[in-house]
């Protein structure tokens, strides 16, 4: 699967924290268009790569190119101007601040104010009930809501790549289905997402292509589709047989 | 016109528009700052007393200066910084040495008098005289000086945050305080100026025992066109999408990061115009009528001071700041011939009938605290302590109430017309949603 010209190529990452290493190798490639889904336990590696990625955390070893640029090493703020960008976990809302000023806030990297205002509609009509609560100070959400305001706060930076980084944390069954339709809608409408969960049914359900990551290696790499019948991942993490 | 397209026109409006708004707020602080001062110089051949109040409200008003431009690093990109006093001194000594050794350097002493603008009291004078311009000169000075010891300050706090940063830049306003109290003593007058190099004038700031000398040009209307300025800059920060990336910073460092916010660039750039204008109000300070100039002074109660006004006001609020540095300077004053407070109690439970979001609570607060302070005085008055003594242990007691009462600070983040009935005003519908409003919302809240 990695093939050139892929929009996103991490080959052999290594990273730790201190002297715990959390990453012993991890490739992974991302096509244009595609949603490409990482699944694994707690503790696997999953967030450790997206923050690696998006340039919160430093690699002590391999390469991450985005769109046939190196971009390791680069400070965050830069990878997000090349059209990176990430929906924190554990949502990570300005929590003082009202939905509007974090959705503006989500557009910090751009200044053409047609544009924004335009994409601030798209987004809104996206997610209708940040439209009911634009003035609301975003702390005071429930957490469904909260998840939206993150997800559309990172679209607002009109990016090439979304990074999700488990978007069904901590939210109703029901609430958990509209956000993956969401993420389903982006993804029609042209934004490639690389999605982090523990929801591996649901994961698997929208990706068209995923990893299994287990104590900071790719234990699996497959499409969607076989590895939802894959009797290990069946096993392992969808809870069944 | 539908409301997006008007929302999008108020957030982008033509050149000129944009313009007139940005400049306007100057304009109508240099007005208020001249007539101020046309009428407490006025008043002051009429009552002599009246300086008093002209001194108080030059007071007031360097404090604003120091407690707005402090929420920009403490409020806005929510930095604890404990040494605002070491920006303070290092202004307030530049800015006498350009007017004490400037004035010796480049004027002729018979020809060099404060005009109109630099004389809280009426006296002879020009109407515009060489020490206005050479004043506000080293203002300039003064700000730029503390704003590039800012930047070296503001390095570190790249790598430290919370109680770690505060230590540095209380370690910085000890240096400070240190290196001037090492200082030489002050030349007398120009012929002693004369055989010292240019250089080296800096160093004659007289040490611990204070830089005598410095003539009072500090005048309200120096001092209410630099806060006026202080505070319209704030504002216009604060509510600007640098000010906006500013206090996400403080919300969740890591989101911002992902936003793209450049965060360090940021958080120096903070320190950076905090120090300016602390610097500004350090000339201001030293150039003010019956103040010795001493670094003892400047030292850490002085920051100290300061952050209570931040964190009084409310983090990250301007108008909080600004009335909590009145408050906290008008304090001692009221303390050293306390007067009654039940009136105040009245009037304060009036604006809570009105504003409070939670009337009962918040009148019993202040029916509580009324008879408080009342019985305080009481007690103080028949012992017969003099209260003025006493004024750090009623700051810390009040900071614990506010800690209890309002952690947040008065305001918190928000400005006095953002909160109460006010923002009950202000909610104004927001823009429909095309199609169906959808009240329940695809899935509902979990």
């Amino acid at each position: 699967m990695a093939e050139a010209g892929a929009m996103l190529e991490v080959r052999d990452l290594h990273v730790g924290y201190g002297a715990i290493r959390a990453l012993h190798g991890v490739s992974i490639s991302v096509q244009k268009g595609q949603i490409v889904t990482l699944i694994g336990c707690n503790g696997a590696g999953k967030s450790t790569t997206l923050r690696t990625i998006s340039g919160l955390l430093k690699p002590t070893a391999g390469s991450i190119t985005f769109e046939g640029r190196s971009i390791v090493g680069m400070p965050p703020h830069q990878i997000v101007r090349l059209g990176l960008a990430q929906s924190p976990e554990g949502r990570g809302v300005f929590a003082n601040m009202t939905v509007d000023e974090n959705l503006a806030l989500g557009a910090a990297i751009r200044s053409d104010r047609d544009g924004i205002a335009a994409d601030r509609e798209r987004c809104l009509d996206l997610f209708p009930r940040l439209r009911e609560r634009l003035r609301q100070n975003a702390g005071t959400m429930s957490g469904g809501e909260q998840q939206m305001l993150a997800m559309a706060r990172a679209l607002m930076a009109r990016p090439k790549l979304l990074l999700l980084d488990e978007p069904s944390l901590g939210l109703a069954p029901q609430l958990v289905q509209t956000i993956f339709s969401i993420i389903r809608e982006i993804n029609a409408r042209g934004t490639t997402i690389l999605l982090v969960e523990q929801n591996a049914t649901m994961a698997l359900e929208v990706a068209s292509y995923a990893y299994v990551l287990e104590t900071g290696r790719i234990a699996m790499a497959d499409s969607a589709r076989v590895l939802e019948r894959s009797d290990a991942v069946r096993k392992a993490y969808l809870g069944v047989g | 016109m539908d409301p997006f397209r008007r929302r999008t026109l108020e957030l982008s409006p033509s050149r000129l528009v944009a313009a007139a708004r940005s400049v306007l707020p100057f304009i109508a602080v240099l007005g208020v700052a001249l007539g101020v001062h046309a009428l407490l110089y006025r008043w002051q051949i009429d009552d002599g007393g009246v300086f008093f109040y002209s001194k108080i409200l030059m007071d007031i008003g360097i404090s604003i200066i120091l407690a707005v431009s402090l929420t920009m690093v403490n409020g806005f990109t929510g930095q604890f910084s404990i040494g605002h006093a070491g920006f303070m001194a290092v202004g307030a000594y530049t800015g006498g040495v350009v007017t004490y050794y400037g004035a010796m350097k480049l004027f002729d002493p018979a020809n060099f008098a404060a005009g109109y603008l630099s004389r809280s009291l009426p006296m002879d004078g020009p109407l515009f005289g060489a020490a206005d311009g050479l004043f506000l000169a080293a203002c300039l000075a003064a700000g730029l000086l503390a704003a590039g010891l800012g930047y070296l300050v503001g390095l570190p706090s790249l790598r430290l945050r919370g109680d770690y940063l505060a230590i540095v830049t209380l370690g910085f306003g000890e240096i400070v305080r240190v290196i001037i109290e090492r200082s030489r003593n002050v030349l007398p007058d120009a012929e002693a100026a004369a055989k010292v190099p240019a250089a080296a004038l800096p160093l004659h700031v007289g040490g611990a025992s204070g830089f005598t000398g410095l003539q009072p040009f500090t005048s309200p209307f120096w001092v209410i066109l630099l806060a006026g300025l202080t505070v319209v800059f704030a504002w216009r920060l604060k509510y600007s999408s640098l000010g906006r990336a500013m206090i996400s910073i403080r919300e969740d460092e890591i989101a911002s990061q992902s936003m793209g916010v450049h965060v360090t660039r940021l958080k120096v750039m903070a320190f950076v115009v905090a120090a300016f204008f602390a610097g500004v109000a350090g000339c201001l300070y030293a150039h003010q009528t019956g103040i010795q100039l001493t670094p003892k002074d400047l030292a850490f109660q002085k920051s100290f001071d300061i952050v209570i006004m931040v964190v009084l006001g409310g983090m990250g609020s301007i108008s909080g700041a600004v009335l909590a540095a009145a408050f906290v300077t008008a304090l001692p004053e009221w303390l050293r011939e306390p007067t009654s407070v039940w009136m105040y109690g009245l009037i304060a439970l009036c604006v809570v009938a009105v504003f409070a979001d939670r009337r009962l609570r918040a009148a019993l607060w202040v029916v509580g605290l009324t008879a408080g302070a009342e019985l305080l005085l009481t007690v103080a008055r028949r012992a017969g302590i003099e209260l003025s003594q006493y004024r750090m242990i009623i700051y810390a007691l009040m900071l614990i109430l506010v800690m209890i009462i309002r952690p947040q600070g008065l305001l918190g983040l928000n400005e006095v017309w953002e909160i109460g009935p006010f923002r009950r005003l202000r909610r104004t519908p927001v823009a429909p949603a095309r199609g169906a409003a959808a009240p329940a919302g695809p899935g509902g809240s979990p």
